[in-house]
């Protein structure tokens, strides 16, 4: 068993809300992520699929160490990295990168291309010329013209922006990129460019992917895992393609159905209900028990823990505690809910 | 990079929209598309003014002359009259552009740069800086300008340094305020963001992705701000609280013709309409800029 | 040659003929809409499908007469039961909305005023053009919130649009979109901003109302796997043009124009994994720099010389109703068909 590249242990942030002039009383916590476990292999795509509010941004934010977790730590090939030296995390640093969703917030309008894409190399103080013949590597990687170099962000189109993105992902030869809904903004007809960009560059790099996105048709397409959040906690965790044929958790199974192509049936249908609620009243516990209608009075007290049911498939709900009804499938709707 | 036997990404090769034309004239015409031309003349011809008063002043601004007093403007000798005590309003309409440009600019320098200064700290360190920092802000605004100024210059005595320091050190507040939401927005941003992510320290933040993109702001607020600075000036001296007399100031020049409104006629109309017109044109440029460089309109 | 006055079809509701709606910009003229037509039909659903920039938004805001500064509608006809609404005056055209046409558009955070009330919002349009008492018209808001699905419609009344979730206040915006009952209701993109499972909640319950009401729906996206269960017919848009029209399942399962057949290859689905989507070349274009000839010519596959020049290929008329604006399909036009419709 290979070392996992990357792996996340029981991480969570939760951030006050106060109130008062000097910001002194606490009302409140938003549990934006509580509690998350999970492993991305090298050169693996790992992807978590959730809606808004359920905590990825946040996610993505601490594995990039832009905020210290609250508890819990992330480990990059074993090393914990609350506990590396600042050298040791500017390491750190050049290993974890990130593509964002919007290709018009995510460069300088002030700096022309080519300084934006080798800024990370400046910053870690690559020598002028390395930085220059870099560039070049990495933007004929991406299917950019040498000249782009020169101009600035709003000469671009937005297809063409996401593409500079990634190469000032991909500059410093980073094992791991987070993309957080990387094709979501753009144009229908040049996503499938990006996408595929995306996937030859992982071919030949080697490189793994934590992929965010609420789109589980590009997900499947992309991803060798897929891990479900939901409101801060992941709800299942599998394979892509066999949590998307045979999903096992009912949220999941909501998901899958909203995405299925009209004209085919999604394999489990299940009435939806209710819309995700607010992160400051998360539902006691299961948070998912309000919409639910596989609920039972467990669900509106103990938090079902996230376990294994099945080879490769992680659940956390309180169907499968009994393993007599987890054999069938899809459960059978109970009579109030069909 | 390793290369394996996948086919290599697919090279798509977008050409980027060709750059503008190239060309002095070119150039020209896109940078100044839409100014308001009176106004830019009129601000070049003080600036020139205050610049080059010694060549361009026909006469010794500060030189009385009895015999030649309350001169009606006139083709022959003196183009806009002579004051109470003989001398030529012309020479001192251009010497006096020297005190308000000069003190215009600077009051505006010396602000917007105390005011940049506390809104990037405040922005950008947050937490007990930033509510320290506001709360400063607004116990300056609470103050009454004229009364200060009475007691500062009462106490420090009246002339240029400290007419500049005392309207630039009491005028910050409103930069700092607009800038530091600037700077709120600008750290909200993915670039900012990615930028930390890479492990920028604040020194890189500020220097290269902060500062670039306020100086739109900057520049808008500081265009509108000389108005007020000059009119300020203007006011100060016309209390006999600005520049020292016999310096030519706008505002001084109308304080002296008080007297002699309904006798004198060309002693405060000059003065006055030069400073209007300074104000005037400052603000129309400010406005310009500022829809000229709203990003919203930028070409994409 | 098209009569010019509507003819008397009593299923059509709405006719859109040859509209060209140009934006004046300094840098040019940008042919937003560009000779567009199709007709709508009493409870019907047509979808409007293209990418931004495609004039799909444009067209509704033609019909609308809600257009943007700088932008004209420069010829063409809109007919709606019996008026044109292209010459038609100011006074006529307000009347038309909101009570003929109802409108629900994309942000609805931004469609709702944050300083009035539910009830103050959704009842305005019912006191302006049904003359009724605010007693009245609330009432028939409580009314309207049930049919959106809204829980204690009797207390929402009350709350300010802030109050509620991006789905809940979607859900209002479509009540008072349909409070004066119209004859057709524009929705332009008006689940983007949602979660997806709330999108699809959103989309069953536009369709209820249709079932309910009997109103047309005009539904533009860019999301084509949006349109599935809802549309009867499709229309799509590309470079300001309508490339393709007709029943959508048959541009679903058979497209005509290679826009549409490609675009619909190039989007993954679920449950169908592939190794490698096909992608289209290039970028979708500029409205303001448009290429001479068909505006796909520079991405298609199967361009043809006369592609690229001139003018774009003009409307080819199908079998069963179906048009195309392609060069390729010139031998399937069937000009008995034409004349009918």
């Amino acid at each position: 068993m290979t070392e996992a590249l990357l792996e996340v242990c029981d991480l969570v942030k939760h951030f006050p809300v106060t109130r008062g002039v000097l910001r002194g009383k606490q009302i409140g916590t938003v549990k934006a992520v509580d509690g998350l476990s999970f492993s991305i292999q090298p050169g693996e795509t790992f992807a978590i699929v959730g809606e808004s509010g359920c905590g990825k941004t946040t996610l993505a934010n601490l594995i990039l160490s832009l905020m210290p977790p609250t508890r819990g730590d992330i480990l990059l090939r074993g090393q914990p990295i609350s506990r590396l030296s600042p050298e040791a995390l500017m390491l750190y640093r050049k290993s974890v990168t990130a593509v964002f969703q919007d290709p018009y917030g995510a460069l300088n309008p002030r700096m022309r291309i080519g300084d934006v894409v080798t800024e990370p190399l400046a910053i870690h103080g690559y020598p002028r010329h390395a930085r220059q013949q870099r560039l070049q590597e990495v933007l004929r990687a991406v299917g950019l013209s040498a000249e782009s170099a020169q101009r600035f962000p709003h000469e671009f189109s937005g297809g063409q922006r996401q593409r500079i993105g990634i190469a000032r992902a991909l500059v410093l030869q980073p094992p791991l990129v987070i993309l957080d809904e990387p094709v979501s903004s753009l144009d229908v007809s040049i996503r499938s460019q990006i996408l595929n960009l995306l996937k030859d560059l992982q071919a030949e790099l080697g490189i793994s992917y934590l992929l965010i996105s609420h789109d589980l048709a590009t997900v499947e397409h992309m991803s060798d895992w897929i891990g479900v959040m939901y409101l801060g906690k992941l709800v299942e965790v599998g394979q892509a393609k066999a949590v998307c044929r045979q999903p096992r958790h009912p949220y999941t199974a909501t998901l899958v159905a909203a995405a299925t192509p009209p004209g085919r049936t999604p394999p489990w249908t299940l009435p939806i209900v209710g819309e995700v609620p607010h992160g400051l009243d998360i539902p006691s516990g299961c948070a998912f028990h309000p919409r639910c209608p596989y609920v039972q009075p467990t669900c509106r007290t103990l938090t079902p823990p996230l376990a294994t049911v099945a080879a490769q498939r992680q659940v956390a709900c309180h169907l499968y505690t009994d393993p007599t009804s987890a054999a069938i499938w899809p459960p059978p709707l109970p009579p109030a809910a069909a | 990079m390793a290369r394996s036997t996948t086919p290599a990404p697919e090279l798509v090769l977008p050409q980027p929209v060709p750059a503008h034309k190239t060309g002095l004239v070119a150039w020209g015409r896109s940078v100044f598309r839409g100014a308001p031309v009176f106004s830019l003349c009129f601000l070049t011809l003080a600036v020139a003014c205050a610049v080059c008063a010694p060549l361009l002043a026909p006469y010794d601004p500060i030189q009385t002359n009895r015999t030649q007093t309350l001169v009606p403007p006139s083709l022959s000798a003196h183009l806009l009259g002579t004051d109470h005590l003989g001398r030529d309003i012309l020479s001192r309409l251009i010497y006096g552009a020297r005190i308000s440009v000069t003190v215009g600019f600077l009051a505006v320098f010396v602000s917007g740069t105390v005011g940049t200064l506390i809104a990037v700290v405040s922005g950008v360190v947050r937490g007990w800086a930033d509510t320290v920092l506001m709360r400063l802000t607004d116990a300056f605004l609470a103050l009454p300008f004229l009364m200060v100024a009475v007691l500062v210059v009462s106490l420090l005595g009246p002339s240029l340094v400290n007419v500049v320091l005392v309207i630039g050190l009491l005028r910050w507040m409103t930069y700092a305020r607009t800038i530091r939401s600037e700077v709120l927005r600008l750290t909200e941003m993915d670039f900012v963001r990615l930028a930390r992510a890479a492990g920028a320290r604040r020194r890189r933040l500020i220097v290269q992705h902060i500062l670039p993109n306020i100086v739109n702001t900057l520049l808008v607020l500081g265009t509108l701000e000389v108005g007020s600075a000059v009119i300020t000036e203007a006011s100060l001296s016309f209390l006999g609280l600005g520049v020292p007399r016999p310096l030519p100031s706008w505002g001084t020049m109308l304080a002296e013709a008080q007297t002699y409104v309904f006798t004198a006629w060309w002693l405060p109309v000059f003065p006055g309409i030069a400073i209007t017109l300074l104000v005037m044109a400052s603000n129309l440029i400010g406005d310009w800029l500022r829809d000229r460089l709203d990003p919203t309109r930028r070409q994409l | 040659m098209l009569p010019d006055t509507q003819p008397s079809n009593d299923a059509l509701l709405l006719e859109v003929r040859d509209l060209c709606t140009h934006v004046f910009t300094r840098r040019g003229v940008v042919k937003a809409v560009n000779g567009v037509s199709f007709q709508v039909r009493a409870g019907e659903t047509l979808g409007l499908v293209g990418e931004s920039g495609s004039g799909k938004t444009m067209t509704c805001l033609s019909i609308l007469r809600l257009l943007p500064r700088g932008a004209r509608i420069v010829s063409g006809e809109i007919w709606l039961q019996g008026t044109n609404l292209v010459t038609a005056s100011e006074a006529t055209v307000e009347r038309v909305r909101g009570k003929q046409i109802g409108m629900v558009l994309q942000n609805a955070l931004a469609a709702l005023d944050p300083v009035f009330t539910i009830g103050t919002q959704v009842g305005e349009p019912l006191v302006m053009h049904q003359n009724m008492s605010w007693r009245a018209a609330l009432r028939r808001v409580v009314e309207l919130l049930r049919m959106v699905k809204v829980v204690a419609p009797e207390l929402r009344l009350y709350s300010y649009p802030h109050e509620l979730s991006g789905g809940m206040r979607q859900r209002v915006s479509s009540a008072a979109a349909i409070g004066c009952a119209p004859a057709l209701l524009i929705a332009d993109e008006p689940t983007t901003a949602l979660d997806v499972t709330t999108q699809r909640q959103y989309l069953d319950l536009l369709m209820e109302l249709q079932q309910a009401t009997g109103m047309a729906i005009m539904f533009v996206t860019h999301d084509i796997s949006l349109v599935g269960n809802m549309c009867d017919q499709l229309a799509v848009f590309y470079g300001g043009l309508l490339v393709e029209y007709g029943p959508r399942q048959q541009v679903l399962s058979q497209p005509s124009h290679p826009y549409t057949a490609a675009l619909l290859q190039s989007i993954p689905q679920l449950g169908e994994p592939r190794e490698r989507l096909p992608s289209i070349a290039g970028e979708p274009p500029d409205l303001g720099r448009l290429p001479a000839g068909c505006p796909f010519h520079p991405r298609c596959d199967a361009a043809l010389d006369v592609c690229r020049t001139g003018e774009p290929p003009p409307v080819f008329t199908l079998a069963q109703g179906r048009q195309v604006r392609c060069w390729l399909r010139e031998q399937d036009h069937d000009r008995s068909a034409a004349g009918s419709l």
